[in-house]
């Protein structure tokens, strides 16, 4: 069995599982999001009134933090009063930042867990060992009202990263650089696994990045096996006891591919898919007018600290504008202390409370019609981020400092001597 | 559920992501009759005014990919379609789907064999979809007796419903 069937199957209480199989299991962690007050109605409308387990239920308030409009604020208020309600500590309030860097920075996700959280990029805890999926409000709520949710085993690809990453190459161009030559929906209902000698290179930001984009190749959820770099995050972290499942010798993945990273140069995504990628060279000079750094994806003290280390004693260019939002308040305090913030400002961004921000277009940095962004989020879906006539490219967080910089895309290599 | 959907085709594209069938902007709404408003806004702002209750959606590969937002499946039924034919769905939208009753059925072939405006008929039962329009028959993947099992209930929450009143 693979370690991520090793860990349905506990979960499952079953000796074993298989792919394509369904199975019923209990959830260690279920995460809710402030845009989901369907979450709420849901649980109500199946007839539950006691949340199973408290204590095994976090609730964020992140995708509107701080709300914008009355409803928002209203969703909001409906939240505390339901956490108050069922004696949910675990409330996660407008300061804190976005849930998948809440629960990392916590101690939340660890390896063998069942993560299950109302948000798409839940896949960013494989970088733990965990098992991470997103669904949607109405399964939420079962989770709330019984404990467990069902799922169907899946698929397992492998992706092998062989090689040495270049100078400016980062864990967000490797990814997008796999998900332009696999597509879109290469991972849909499965499970991708990453493995390799670039996984040595990566530290754990750079992992969750890579995880949390396999979302955008429609996975189910992600996963890297734990090692010396996971255990010593992990041990700064996680106080509870935690199992370490390992995929068993000869098991017989549903596809493998090798990636050899050697020759990546700077990757991005170009209007208007996630899969439309090609070296950011080719767009080299395109206006941008908004620089988005942040996000689940983006918006870790290592990718603060990039743009810092690019924008240090320099200005933006005057007709872009730099949006930065950390990706928690953990992150945003380290931040502070490394001195990034008062770099980055100074260069002249624009600071947004931690949280999911523009990146879904819902506040905190609309683009307007004809306007070209660059974000080291993840998603350039039509009008994701605004104006559906707005264009986004999604590159790494260096590729949106540099373009900051210079006002137009540009490779950002040059600035990482 | 009923067995079989006959309505009229509205026909889409490859990757339609959640973003475009309910745009961001309109997820603080929470009352299914003003989210009805904005059914596929980001792709086709006409689509509510052309649309009729039973209408069915055809799609290409990995429709409804993108963000877990519920609002995508409730705007759909709100609006009135009946169900959805496609290659491929993004799967927490087909989750979201089954949950809420409404068939998410992939069926090979269906995006080049209908155009916007075909009449479909889709016997749930078989898996037979028949373009009335032009003649053309296709099989759909058949669906999972779990999947079938939620459908048949209308949707997990009655299913869930039972469950708890039995369980005390």
């Amino acid at each position: 069995m693979h370690a991520l069937e090793k860990i349905l199957a506990n979960a499952a209480g079953k000796e074993a599982v298989a792919s394509g199989e369904t199975v019923n299991c209990k959830v260690n962690l279920a995460g809710i999001n402030d845009l989901y007050l369907q979450t709420l109605r849901s649980f109500s409308e199946i007839g539950a009134r006691k949340v199973c387990d408290p204590d095994k239920v976090i609730v964020f308030l992140d995708h509107f933090a701080p709300p914008s409009t009355i409803k928002q604020a209203d969703n909001q208020k409906q939240f505390r009063e339901f956490c108050r309600e069922q004696g949910i500590d675990l409330l996660m309030d407008i300061d804190q930042g976005v849930c998948h860097q809440i629960l990392a920075d916590k101690g939340l996700s660890y390896p063998g867990e069942i993560l299950v959280v109302t948000d798409s990029h839940t896949t960013t805890h494989g970088a733990f060992g965990a098992f991470g999926t997103g669904v949607g409000a109405t399964d939420l709520a079962i989770i709330l009202a019984t404990g467990r949710l069902w799922f169907r085993v899946p698929e397992i690809i492998r992706i092998n990263l062989e090689g040495q990453l270049s100078k400016g190459v980062f864990a967000k161009d490797v990814i997008l650089h796999v998900i332009g030559k696999l597509g879109a929906d290469y991972g849909v209902y499965k499970a991708i696994e990453f493995t390799g000698p670039v996984l040595k290179q990566l530290s754990i930001s750079e992992r969750m990045a890579l995880c949390n984009m396999t979302t955008e190749m429609g996975a189910k959820t992600s996963y890297i096996q734990p090692d010396e770099i996971t255990l010593e995050f992990l041990n700064s972290k996680v106080t509870r006891d935690y199992k370490i499942y390992t995929t068993d010798q000869g098991y017989k993945y549903t596809a493998e591919h090798t990636f050899d990273v050697s020759d990546l140069k700077p990757q991005v995504a170009a209007p208007h898919s996630v899969d439309n990628v090609s070296n950011i060279s080719d767009y080299s000079g395109t206006p941008i007018n908004q620089a988005f750094l942040g996000t689940c994806t983006g918006g870790r003290v290592e990718d603060l600290a990039v743009a810092a280390k690019i924008l240090a004693g320099k200005k933006i260019n005057p007709r872009t504008r730099l949006l930065v939002v950390p990706a928690s308040k953990s992150v945003f305090l380290e931040a502070m202390e490394k001195g990034f913030v008062q770099t980055l400002v100074e260069a002249g961004a624009t600071f947004v409370t931690p949280g999911c921000a523009a990146c879904l277009g819902t506040h905190q940095g609309m683009l307007a019609s004809g306007e070209t962004c660059i974000t080291a989020s993840s998603r350039n879906f039509p009008g994701r981020m605004g104006h559906h006539k707005a264009e986004i490219f999604i590159g790494s967080p260096a590729a949106v400092a540099a373009a900051a910089l210079e006002g137009e895309i540009v490779d950002p290599s040059k600035y990482l001597d | 559920m009923e067995k079989v959907i006959r309505g009229k085709a509205f026909v889409f594209g490859a990757n339609v992501d959640t973003d475009q069938i309910y745009p961001g902007r309109f997820l603080e709404l929470t009352a299914q009759e003003d989210l009805a408003k904005h059914a596929m806004e980001g792709v086709d702002p006409d689509f509510v005014k052309e649309v009729s209750s039973g209408d069915i959606l055809v799609a290409s590969t990995n429709f409804g990919c993108g963000s877990s937002r519920e609002h995508a499946v409730i705007t759909l039924k709100a609006a009135g379609v009946g169900a959805i034919l496609a290659e491929s769905f993004g799967r927490i939208f087909y989750r979201n789907a089954i949950n809420l009753g409404i068939p998410v059925i992939v069926c090979p072939g269906i995006s080049t064999n209908v155009e916007k405006g075909n009449i479909l008929c889709v016997d749930l039962s078989t898996g037979k979809v028949l373009n009335e329009t032009s003649g053309v028959t296709l099989q759909a993947t058949p669906i999972s007796d779990y999947v079938v099992t939620i459908l048949s209930n209308g949707g997990i929450k009655p299913l869930l419903q039972n469950q708890l009143k039995c369980s005390g």
